[in-house]
């Protein structure tokens, strides 16, 4: 039977109206919401870390200016995406034990080690290119502080893929040497990259509720092939082959056809049997500890100003 | 919330031409001052010109969704706490 | 909301919003560079080499907090100091190779690196300028506080004079930075106020970082007059603070460098090296 409030709740999501903190909204909204923008700020959080892997070894100066400010700049989007979250009743400090428990994951993509300096311009091109594919319509999903968080984080993206890709294309002009280091890292980024959108859309069991609720916009192949579509004409004028023997263009549906990754190596990693898996939670949780006495120390010095305020 | 955590701060800026104030986010810090510090370094990337207000989420009060609804709009409930929830029988009717 | 124009208005135009204490391009474009009459170009190059050492060595130890901070508002803040000094070092590389251009490593014939990564990439050890302060390895985060209070006081103060330099290049890098360096010492005095009032644990963990690193805080005072009023600063710091001035001497050896440099160096220039015709 529906409730008055259920009814109030349906109604704004039917009118694409935003749901706000106060809103009455149902347990299952609450529990989908906490759920995918932990994930997501989670990931910002532990996507630093391929990343970051190589601004003590960027080649130049000017990009080592570029990658630190754009890794900075997730530690922002993963704080964005935390204050979201908690307008829904639950705290950073919580959400993170939730991550180093294991109990909340983050992207699979993050697992895969970064092993070469084009690898900062790959992820920069097809990951954060995957992502703002995600993301965009991100913007207009019905829960408002999600949405809003969503807006100032796509303004920073963009600059984000452009960095990736006019390394790679600088590369390119560079010697043999660098052209091998591109086209090897698009090789091994290629496939875990179109595993960012999630399994298909027949295994994929909550997307059809999250879609119902406005939470989702578009469906995991809605987007992976949006993305396969814009990326093709990009990688054509890079001048790298994407290392899919069955993808070209298909007249007919006016968009390419492509391979499928495989998903059993995505269950695996979500599973947390990647490459990184271990890695990347114990650099956190390790992270995480060492500020402990820190945070401590600020709280115990505040509490002793008040006391001296009052 | 737990013990560790700081406190949550809501963060306003007004830009160098901006007339006013405008909520951009929140953030976290163990006092006043060191919010605004945080503000500075999260929100305006070390704008210069640009003015910062931070205020503590729980000293915030909020208007409840439905002003026309008593039942939902106990005074002075605060913005950022964990929102609370009426267990409200079927036929009671909506207003 | 149209999905589409969120994405595509931002792909073109302003991108000020994107300056994080730095031009990403040549950091000295549209400058003029001429040394001024009266000004000794090789003491011009000498000085901005060793600001702009200290700056990127520092700027390396801070970048390496990246993703280790206690909260992330201090990821955030730590980042944006390391950003501000390697802002500070591009622009001071780029002005004492402008000035002297017999200072830069000889790269074979048609390697596009420019000046500044020259400078940083392809100099030993043994051939940077910067002060021992700058390159010792991160400790924990009391350590960080410490090494950024005692070192922007007295850049500072450096900064300051350098702001009547009579290279105006020099004098507008100095102008910039001070605005910078007062942000810091800010940001360091008060965590190092927090640290010292905090809990027992963070109060003997700063006073340990003091201990290891005032014996490296004489070398950080080329002359003499900056000692003064660099001195007024940190007292009050320390008075607040409710902390003893250390009676630790200097560490001997000042002007050379410990094991720690060639190790750091090792791992920063390695892909720049592997590359000297690369293009990034």
């Amino acid at each position: 039977m529906t409730t008055p409030l259920q009814a109030g709740f349906d109604a704004t999501i039917a009118r694409h109206d935003r749901i706000e903190p106060r809103d009455w909204m149902p347990d299952g909204y609450r529990r989908t919401l906490i759920r995918q923008i932990a994930q997501h700020a989670h990931s910002e959080i532990i996507g630093m870390q391929p990343e970051g892997n190589w601004i003590s070894r960027a080649p130049s100066l000017r990009r080592k200016a570029i990658l630190l400010a754009k890794v900075q700049d997730e530690a922002g989007h993963g704080l964005y995406l935390y204050s979201a979250c908690e307008t829904l009743g639950i705290s950073r400090d919580e959400l993170v034990e939730l991550l180093l428990a294991g109990k909340q994951k983050y992207s699979s993509i993050f697992n895969y080690p970064t092993l070469s300096y084009a690898d900062v311009g790959t992820i920069g091109w097809l990951v954060d290119g995957a992502a703002i594919c995600n993301q965009v319509p991100l913007c207009r999903t019905s829960y408002g502080p999600y949405g809003r968080s969503m807006i100032r984080i796509c303004k920073e993206e963009p600059f984000h893929q452009r960095q990736g890709y006019e390394l790679l294309m600088t590369m390119m002009r560079g010697t043999g040497e660098q052209r091998a280091m591109v086209q090897e890292s698009v090789d091994r980024f290629w496939w875990p990259s179109l595993m960012m959108f999630g399994p298909p859309d027949d295994k994929s069991p909550n997307s059809e509720q999250s879609m119902a609720w406005g939470i989702k916009r578009n469906s995991n192949d809605e987007l992976r092939q949006k993305f396969v579509d814009m990326t093709v004409p990009q990688a054509d004028a890079l001048g790298i082959t994407l290392p899919d023997p069955e993808l070209r263009w298909n007249a007919e549906r006016g968009h390419h056809d492509f391979g499928q990754p495989d998903w059993a190596e995505l269950t695996a990693v979500i599973k947390g049997n990647g490459p990184c898996n271990t890695q990347r939670l114990a650099h956190r949780r390790a992270a995480h500890e060492d500020g402990a006495w820190v945070r401590e120390a600020a709280t115990a010095f505040a509490a002793r100003q008040a006391e001296v305020a009052r | 919330m737990s013990r560790r955590d700081w406190p949550l701060y809501e963060v306003f800026i007004r830009g160098k031409r901006g007339l006013n104030h405008v909520h951009v986010g929140s953030l976290h810090a163990p006092d006043d001052a060191f919010a605004v510090a945080h503000a500075r370094d999260v929100y305006t990337r070390r704008n210069e010109g640009v003015s910062i207000w931070v205020v503590r989420a729980d000293a915030i009060t909020a208007s409840s969704p439905d002003e026309k609804d008593p039942l939902f709009a106990p005074n002075g409930d605060k913005v950022y706490r964990h929102p609370t929830f009426y267990e409200i029988p079927d036929n009671v009717p909506h207003m | 909301m149209n999905d589409d124009s969120v994405y595509d208005g931002l792909l073109g135009g302003d991108s000020s919003q994107w300056a994080f204490g730095t031009d990403f391009e040549d950091p000295l474009a549209g400058v003029d560079t001429t040394v001024p009459d009266g000004v000794h170009a090789a003491e011009l190059a000498g000085l901005c080499l060793r600001l702009g050492d200290d700056a990127l060595v520092l700027s390396q130890r801070l970048a390496e907090w990246c993703s280790r901070a206690p909260e992330l508002e201090e990821d955030i803040a730590l980042a944006n100091f390391a950003l501000d000094l390697l802002g500070q070092a591009r622009l001071l590389l780029a002005r004492a190779a402008a000035a002297d251009p017999s200072i830069v490593p000889v790269l074979p014939e048609g390697s596009p690196v420019p000046a500044e990564d020259a400078l940083a990439f392809f100099r030993e050890a043994g051939q940077f300028r910067n002060v021992r302060m700058a390159e010792v390895p991160n400790g924990d985060f009391a350590h960080v506080v410490v090494r950024l209070l005692l070192f922007s006081l007295v850049r500072l103060a450096t900064l300051e004079r350098l702001t009547g330099s009579p290279d105006a290049v020099l004098a507008a890098i100095a102008a910039k930075g001070v605005k910078e360096l007062t942000y810091h010492r800010d940001w360091a005095g008060r965590w190092f106020v927090t640290c010292a009032q905090g809990t027992d644990e963070s109060r003997r963990r700063l006073l340990t970082a003091l201990d290891q690193l005032w014996p490296l805080y004489d070398e950080l005072f080329t002359t003499d007059d900056l000692r003064a009023g660099t001195d007024v600063v940190l007292d009050q710091v320390l008075a607040v603070a409710g902390v003893p001035r250390p009676q630790l001497a200097p560490l001997g050896g000042a002007g050379t460098h410990t094991e720690a440099l060639s190790l750091m160096l090792a791992e920063m220039q390695v892909v720049a090296r592997a590359h000297p015709m690369g293009r990034w």
